[in-house]
């Protein structure tokens, strides 16, 4: 389990102040100077030699993905964005850089944006962070007044703007091209890639972009190295990361943890406890709703990291978990991951937005039970229709769960449709309640 | 939910300009962005519609008048902002109340009894469904999606602020504070900072900082 | 070029192409709705999946760039299966409302739901139900029916230039809309028909009339401005029911005007269908000999020079020649074809027509437009200057406009003046547009009816092709000197020398008395008052429009649908129309009516067939030999157009101010009086 002293996010809590003065205190924004001054590629290949993988969820290489930038400007500008758009069901944890260590992800965005031959970077906040982007802003504005940012940056020699775009209730602007779209003013619709945004991202320019953890850590791992970063957690899953505990535990809490430790060291540590004791345990989401649930079971001897989950068919995620504990209607868990995503499709890919919308409908009848054995099979199948098939992965993510209900959970779902039936007198026809119009076919 | 229903009838305005405040704020948003891409400060100004309508109007919505305006201001089809201001939920593209009580009821909040905090906010204001205001126009109740604040779970978020750690009967007392005109102080309502583990934190305890 | 394979099948692709363009190279054809070959890719349907080896999930080939060695598999069970679910996913909420849609029979979805969708289905929840939109009175919508594939936004956006659609909300609740309940500002707006793959989008005035099946499919030519849109008329029993394109790369790609388009239901209404005569001032209905012989009674003792005729805006070129053979063997030399009263000089067939060509103004990367509204003039030919401006990309294809300031021409023009006056700026330089002309490659200016109906026309057309030759838009290679035509029979008239001869009279000269006898083919865009009292006036045409009512003989004529016809373009171009119906009653086609008249006045014309007509055609004028193509002629020698009188500083004028009602048929057609209500005069709407 990780020390106090390779924790990055040190005021995690808002213990201390969050502003310049505090965050000097802590060792932000010292010999920023340097680090640039060692140059864009030894700057990538530290990253790169950490370990470093995305912290938004997909888990890609941070350092090989800075690399794709083109290493000489053709005449467009280059951007670093930062993806705050924090909106994952069961995922709280930028938030908490966000109000509280902004001017480790100024300094770390910075750095990042040097590294790219990016002079501007926008992070696009969720709009509902309000208060959050209000901090942050009030750290960039002390930032440009202490002249660690804007023309010279910390004496760098590299001119740097920051700014913060503000997102207004969109899930799917977490999608690093939808992201871009709004950014540029319009719906949050995901783009086609190929071109992918480092070719052609904000503005049709050159863009990476970055979740506010992956960005905010590179300061720290570039000032104690990558090796360091590396010896943390287990191969190929380097590091320490911010995770969260939601739902049946005893102390629901954001913390900083080593990847590669055992789950269920994090629910009893971090979490204290499952509500009730570790017995109580049904099943927990791991990363967010998008990663498919572990039951209990498996949750006996996972390990927290990337490759840990994946092995389980499940995945790491944001790695801010959902714990649920048997007094849960596990059907209806999920079922409010249906009508999540149906809510926030954006609507343009047919399998994502008629999909999200069945799938949601015969949830919603599975968690009455008012529904065929039958159904169950035709779900997984809806499921498997909209999987792959889209532009952007939330309709992979609204599938998933639903899957993962199905392959740990079926009995549950089945014995609902049994207990229905002998409660309505059920036959072989699925009951639809009166009022409801069906059309005519 | 609260999709929006572009089609409603909804009494609309017959203009709007932007005020004096409303234009600063616009100067700030547009120095953000490349003067060729101006419509990147679509979302930015329909914010700027929704703060100025509620300071002028108790009521933060953006008329779709306004909607013409920030079209007319950054050079976009007024279709455009339509559609913007029809995707992201936001918005309001209707009238709303005084203090807008935004639920979260996804999962997270819902295994943390945001049932409670639903009923508690049906019963102090009178509101039978979501979508709806209650008869006095003082509020609106929402139900919103994942809020992102999941470690301090169930969350009220009532306009910008949210209220963490929420329950049936605080959610009641809150909404009875909001109507004496009092704004109680947002984040958690029980014993906790911030979204440490309640009882005390368990990592960072020897924070040099703190020492010092 | 690359190298794909597309099962099995080597294609070489050019760089950049889609993979859907790999797999129709090889001949497999790929289910698609969202993707149109002339609009933005927007790879939301998810229809035209294929598996690419090597990539994890099946891919859109509408939007997947080929790379080279790239293998492609259209035909695997993946690929079944994903275009199945697809499908099944755009039928949950589809009303299965094909028996009363009117685009059954042609409809996408039909269409690929025979290959790819289930007999039955397993959507068991609530269906969707959309309200619909009011689009004005062309379009019909019924949303519920919407695939939300936003063909129409693109085509609204990209093509037409009118961003009024777009799709508000968002997921299920999607819905396109102008959300605004106002009609589409768009002269183009009927194509929204054609591109939407279902029947959310349909003709409003063709609702329930025919099915595709029922119909009759006829080629022919718009002649509703002289763009020469390629059309199909489908007929059932005597009636057309409707136009719709045909697609022409070289002069409308796939698009048709509204006019042009919706203005077929004029062709039943207001017919003239058999001869009349006036007797003691009143028109009797009579047989043809008693017409031709009242005609011949009052042509008896007549000098040739005090017989005139005038040639309409819809004539055919077959027509055109006959009416002026007949002149000539009367010995009259007053024949016209430019009532609106325009001069040219018919030295050089550049100077009359389009000579950068319609498909050339993609080439060109400046554009001068002198006196010409071509939003309204030519809107197809429009869409093409557009297309190139946003191809150009941002500043790449400036443009100037000299002339009133109208409605939005659908790109960005800086307007340099009103009047011809600045036309001098331009050439002496202290105008900064001449300075955008210079820098350019292959600038191009067009000069429209607005500049060359005025009375310096020849003044302004000279000045204007000194212009051009300075700007470097007349070179080896290059022609960028553009006359812009707004009647579909004018470059054939002045091809086949339809204009006064030595001392005879132009229309203007002959219906102020200088004729005796007056002979209007089809001629009605003028005010009657100005024809003389005494002029005695035989109409042949085929409505009831105002010359019509003035005249001593009416000889029933047919419509465009109702013959087949030769007509040019104002590129220039060369078209053959074919007979879709009969004329009505005893309406005959006009080139006969003439040649049965020439014979009762014993001058008989030598032509009994079309066919012998058309060798005279292309006697007259070789031009006509060539039909649908287009010779590049080399223009960089010309002297230009001969000047002559002073230009005035007044400012141009739009040729007209009613797009919908500007020639005999759409004046008859309750569509486009309609749309000339609802668009036009928006105010007498609004008293109603």
């Amino acid at each position: 389990m990780l020390q106090d002293k390779d924790r990055i996010f040190t005021n995690l809590y808002g213990q201390n102040d969050w502003r310049l003065a505090g965050a000097r205190q802590r060792g932000d924004w010292d010999g920023t100077a340097e680090i640039l001054a060692r140059g864009r590629d030894a700057i990538i290949n530290e990253m790169k030699g950490s370990g470093l993988r995305g912290r938004g969820g997909a888990g890609f290489p941070t350092g090989v993905k800075w690399s794709f930038m083109p290493k000489n400007s053709d005449g467009r500008p280059h951007y670093l964005v930062i993806n705050g758009d924090e909106s994952e069901p069961g995922t709280c944890k930028d938030r908490e850089i966000l109000r509280h260590e902004p001017h480790k992800l100024i300094e770390s965005a910075l750095i990042a944006s040097f590294a790219m031959g990016a002079h501007a970077a926008y992070i696009y906040i969720r709009g509902e962070f309000f208060n959050e982007a209000r901090h942050l802003q009030i750290a960039i504005d002390e930032a440009y007044a202490a002249g660690l940012i804007g023309r010279n940056a910390a004496g760098s020699g590299w001119d740097f703007d920051f700014y913060i775009h503000r997102g207004a209730g969109a899930y799917i602007c977490g999608e690093e091209t939808a992201l871009l779209e709004s950014l540029e003013g319009k719906k949050g619709q995901p783009r086609m890639k190929p071109p992918f945004p480092a070719a052609m991202g904000l503005y049709g320019c050159p863009t990476t972009v970055n979740n506010v953890e992956s960005i905010a850590v590179s300061s720290t791992i570039l000032r104690r190295g990558g090796a360091w970063f590396s010896a943390l957690g287990r191969p190929n899953n380097a590091g320490t990361k911010l995770m969260a505990i939601s739902g049946h535990v005893n102390t629901p809490c954001v913390f900083e943890e080593e990847l590669g430790v055992p789950l269920k060291e994090i629910i009893e540590k971090h979490g204290g406890g499952v509500r009730g004791g570790w017995d109580n345990l049904l099943a927990v989401i791991p990363g967010g709703c998008s990663v498919p649930l572990l039951p209990a079971s498996i949750c006996e001897t996972v390990l927290m990291d990337y490759d840990s989950l994946r092995a389980e068919r499940s995945g790491l995620g944001t790695a801010c978990m959902i714990v649920m504990d048997k007094s849960t209607d596990i059907i209806k868990a999920i079922a409010r991951f249906s009508q999540f995503f149906k809510h926030e499709s954006c609507g343009q890919c047919t399998p994502c937005r008629e999909g999200t919308g069945w799938m949601m409908r015969v949830m919603n009848r599975m968690v009455e039970g008012r529904a065929e054995i039958e159904e169950i099979d035709m779900l997984e199948q809806v499921t498997r229709q909209v999987e792959g098939h889209t532009i952007c992965a939330l309709g992979d993510a609204a599938a998933w769960p639903i899957q993962g209900l199905i392959r740990h959970f079926r009995p549950v779902m089945e014995e609902r449709i049994t207990a229905y039936k002998a409660a309505h007198g059920g036959g072989r026809i699925t009951q639809v309640p009166l009022g409801i119009p069906v059309a005519a076919e | 939910m609260s999709a929006h229903s572009p089609i409603d009838q909804i009494e609309q305005p017959d203009s709007f300009a932007f005020d004096a405040e409303s234009e600063e704020q616009i100067a700030a948003i547009l120095a953000k962005y490349p003067p060729e891409r101006k419509a990147s400060g679509t979302l930015p100004l329909l914010y700027v519609v929704q703060k100025q309508m509620g300071r002028q109007t108790g009521s933060a919505w953006v008329p779709r008048v306004a909607m013409d305006e920030v079209a007319r201001r950054l050079d976009v089809a007024p279709i455009r902002v339509y559609e913007v201001a029809t995707f992201y939920l936001m918005f309001n593209t209707k009238p709303i109340g005084r203090y807008h009580l935004q639920v979260c009821t996804t999962t997270s909040c819902w295994l943390r009894g945001s049932d409670d905090v639903v009923a508690a906010c049906k019963k102090a204001t009178g509101i039978d469904g979501f979508g709806q205001s209650s008869a006095d126009g003082l509020f609106t109740l929402t139900e919103v999606e994942c809020l992102g604040a999941c470690a301090n779970a169930p969350i009220l978020q009532i306009d910008d602020d949210f209220y963490e750690d929420m329950d049936g009967p605080r959610t009641i007392e809150l909404i009875e504070a909001l109507r004496r005109g009092e704004r109680p102080t947002p984040g958690p309502t029980i014993d906790r900072l911030n979204s440490a583990p309640a009882g005390g934190r368990k990592t960072l305890a020897d924070s040099p900082a703190e020492q010092g | 070029m690359v190298k794909v394979t597309v099962d099995g099948i080597v294609v070489d692709v050019p760089n950049g192409s889609s993979a859907l363009q790999a797999c129709e190279a090889a001949g497999k054809e790929i289910p698609r709705f969202c993707f149109h070959e002339r609009l933005s890719v927007a790879g939301n349907c998810r229809m035209c999946l294929v598996q690419v080896v090597r990539a994890p999930k099946p891919v859109a080939s509408c939007g997947f760039p080929v790379a080279e060695g790239m293998e492609i598999l259209t035909d695997t069970e993946i690929v079944r299966k994903a275009r199945r679910a697809v499908m099944e996913f755009l039928l949950i909420n589809h009303p299965l409302d094909c028996p009363i849609c009117d685009q059954g029979g042609e409809c996408d979805l039909q269409d690929q739901a025979f290959g790819y969708g289930a007999d039955h289905s397993r959507y068991q929840e609530a269906k969707r139900a959309v309200k619909d939109k009011y689009l004005g009175p062309l379009v019909k919508t019924v949303m519920t029916r919407c695939i939300q594939c936003t063909r129409c936004i693109r085509f609204a956006t990209e093509i037409a230039g009118v961003p009024e659609l777009g799709a508000v909300s968002r997921g299920e609740t999607m819905e396109v809309t102008n959300y605004v309940e106002k009609a589409l500002t768009s002269e183009l707006s009927g194509n929204l028909i054609d591109i939407c793959p279902v029947g959310a989008l349909t003709s409003k005035p063709y609702a329930f009339t025919a099915r595709p099946w029922e119909l009759k499919r006829t080629d022919s030519i718009d002649v509703s401005d002289a763009v020469g849109a390629n059309i199909s008329l489908h007929v059932r029993g005597s009636a057309v029911l409707r136009a719709v394109p045909r697609v022409n790369d070289a002069v409308n790609e796939e698009w048709l005007a509204d006019k042009g388009r919706f203005s077929v239901d004029g062709l039943k209404h207001r017919r003239l269908d058999r001869p009349w005569v006036r007797v003691h001032g009143k028109l009797q209905a009579v047989s043809w000999q008693d017409a031709f012989v009242a005609i011949g009674r009052r042509l008896d003792g007549v000098p040739g020079d005090r017989i005139g005729a005038i040639a309409g805006d819809l004539c055919d070129a077959e027509s055109l020649l006959a009416l002026k053979d007949l002149m000539t063997a009367l010995g009259s030399p007053n024949v016209d074809c430019r009532q609106d009263g325009a001069e040219y000089d018919m030295s050089h067939r550049a100077y009359y027509t389009f000579g950068t060509t319609i498909a050339g103004i993609e080439d060109a990367d400046a554009l001068l437009i002198v006196g010409a509204i071509p939003r309204q003039e030519a809107p197809v030919l429009n869409a093409r200057i557009r297309k190139r401006f946003l191809s150009a990309g941002r500043g790449g294809f400036p443009i100037g406009l000299i002339g009133a300031p109208t409605a939005d021409p659908t790109y960005k023009a800086e307007v340099l003046g009103e009047g011809p006056d600045v036309m001098a700026a331009l050439r002496d330089g202290t105008h900064p547009f001449a300075e955008t002309l210079k820098a350019a490659k292959k600038p191009m200016i067009i000069v429209g009816h607005g500049a060359l109906t005025r009375p310096d026309a020849r003044a302004i057309l000279a000045s204007t092709w000194a212009l051009a030759v300075e700007a470097g838009a007349i070179a080896a290679g290059w022609n960028g000197f553009n006359i812009l035509h707004r009647a579909a029979s004018r470059v054939a008239g002045l091809d086949l020398g339809l204009v006064p001869g030595k001392g005879g009279r132009s229309a203007a000269g002959m219906m102020s008395g200088g004729v005796d006898v007056l002979w209007l083919l089809g001629a009605d865009e003028f005010h009657t008052a100005q024809i003389g009292p005494q002029t005695f006036v035989i109409y042949q045409g085929h409505h009831g429009d105002a010359a019509a009512a003035r005249a001593d003989v009416i000889l029933p004529g047919a419509t465009y649908a109702e013959k087949s016809g030769t007509y040019v373009n104002t590129e220039g171009r060369v078209q053959r129309s074919f007979r879709a119906v009969m004329p009505p009653g005893d309406a005959r086609e006009d080139w006969r009516i003439l040649r049965a008249f020439s014979e009762v006045v014993g001058h008989t014309l030598p032509y009994d067939t079309v066919e012998v007509l058309r060798e005279r055609l292309a006697t007259v004028n070789p031009v006509f030999r060539v039909i649908g193509g287009l010779d590049a002629v080399d223009v960089s020698a010309l002297p230009g157009p001969a000047g002559g009188g002073a230009v005035s500083p007044a400012p141009f004028r739009p040729v007209f101010d009613d797009y919908y009602q500007t020639d005999p048929i759409c004046r008859a057609s309750p569509t486009m009086g309609e749309c000339s209500r609802i668009y036009v005069h928006p105010r007498t709407v609004a008293a109603e």
